[in-house]
């Protein structure tokens, strides 16, 4: 199993190449929202791509109100 | 008419195969428009399959195949007709709606659904009527009526348990959560996943391939493989009108028709 520390550097990664923002731009802290400048719609790709990417089954009323990618990170790790 | 350009959707008849465009900004919702121009579909569709084997219907926009049943024409619906007369308005939309799944569920041609993205809801419900799913990897399911206090109302309830097991409808219904085609495919939604921007020509090739058997056979197939539940149709529409009326609708469509953040798609 991963660290929580790569698990939160591959979705960094992932979402800087899927939204095609540089990853030094990315920080753990991010409003992802605000800083990659989506929408809820693409917030569900977000999350289908990290869903297929790590194998897991991510529920989203788990996360409900989180908008931070170290926190998001945590709940993918609590499923790997 | 083989080929037909309207406001929310468009058909093309070629080579034995008609393509269905969904086309309706923002995402496909289904409302009155929509609506009569599936029925034009329907009206023709006993003419088209005289030269077609087989329907893919797909979405043209980015965001997904269909969000659903134009919920701000529902809400709308609340100050047009006043509480006490809008499950009436409503049934009468239901009925037609569901007369146009279920021709599209016993079409004699093979059906299939092409989706990629959001498809919730009513497009969920208009996927479910076709013999086959196809899916771009980044397709997403949901059926989320029940946060807003009503049950999915376009057929989506007896055409899930027909093809899943009830415990899985009911961990979809009663959560409203939403899954990705990896886990449709999992419990037997989704017959093929493709990469991004395939599905339409993965949907071809399967359709071509249908092409080779006999018609006569396939339809007898067809029939056999997929009864369509009547009877838990029918109870369908009267439990989405029984709930309509009530004071939790009205309230959840309020919130999400006025909800301006930008994650209206979020539980």
């Amino acid at each position: 199993m991963p660290t929580a520390e790569k698990t939160l550097d591959e979705i960094l990664t992932l979402a800087a190449a899927h939204f095609k923002v540089p990853r030094e731009k990315l920080s753990p802290d991010d409003d992802f929202f605000k800083t990659l400048g989506i929408d809820s719609l693409q917030a569900l790709d977000l999350l289908t791509k990290l869903e297929n990417h790590f194998h897991v089954e991510l529920p989203d009323y788990e996360l409900q109100g989180v908008a931070d990618f170290r926190t998001l990170a945590g709940k993918i790790q609590a499923r790997l | 008419m083989k080929q037909y350009q309207g406001q929310t959707i468009s058909w093309d008849l070629r080579d034995g195969v008609i393509e269905m465009a969904l086309h309706r900004e923002p995402l496909n919702e289904i409302g009155s428009q929509t609506l009569e121009e599936l029925e034009k579909f329907v009206g023709v569709l006993d003419a088209l399959t005289h030269e077609a084997h087989a329907l893919i219907i797909y979405s043209t926009l980015k965001g997904g195949f269909c969000a659903g049943a134009d919920l701000r024409q529902l809400y709308g619906w609340f100050q047009e007709f006043g509480q006490s007369e809008v499950a009436r308005h409503a049934r009468e939309y239901l009925e037609r709606i569901h007369a146009v799944m279920n021709a599209l569920d016993a079409a004699p041609l093979t059906t299939i659904a092409a989706v990629h993205g959001v498809t919730f809801g009513g497009g969920f419900e208009l996927a479910l009527t076709c013999d086959m799913i196809l899916a771009d990897k980044l397709a997403r399911f949901c059926f989320p009526e029940l946060r807003l206090g009503l049950i999915p109302s376009f057929g989506g309830i007896p055409r899930l348990k027909r093809d899943v097991g009830n415990a899985v409808v009911r961990d979809l219904l009663l959560t409203g959560r939403s899954f990705n085609a990896t886990k449709a495919q999992q419990i037997g939604l989704v017959s093929q996943i493709v990469g991004e921007g395939e599905v339409l020509r993965a949907a071809r090739a399967t359709a071509s391939q249908m092409a080779k058997f006999d018609r006569i056979t396939t339809q007898s197939a067809k029939r056999f493989m997929k009864p369509i539940p009547l009877d838990e149709l029918r109870r369908e529409i009267d439990i989405f009108c029984e709930l309509l009326p009530q004071p939790a609708v009205h309230a959840g469509l309020k919130k999400f028709v006025e909800n301006t953040t930008a994650q209206p798609y979020l539980p």
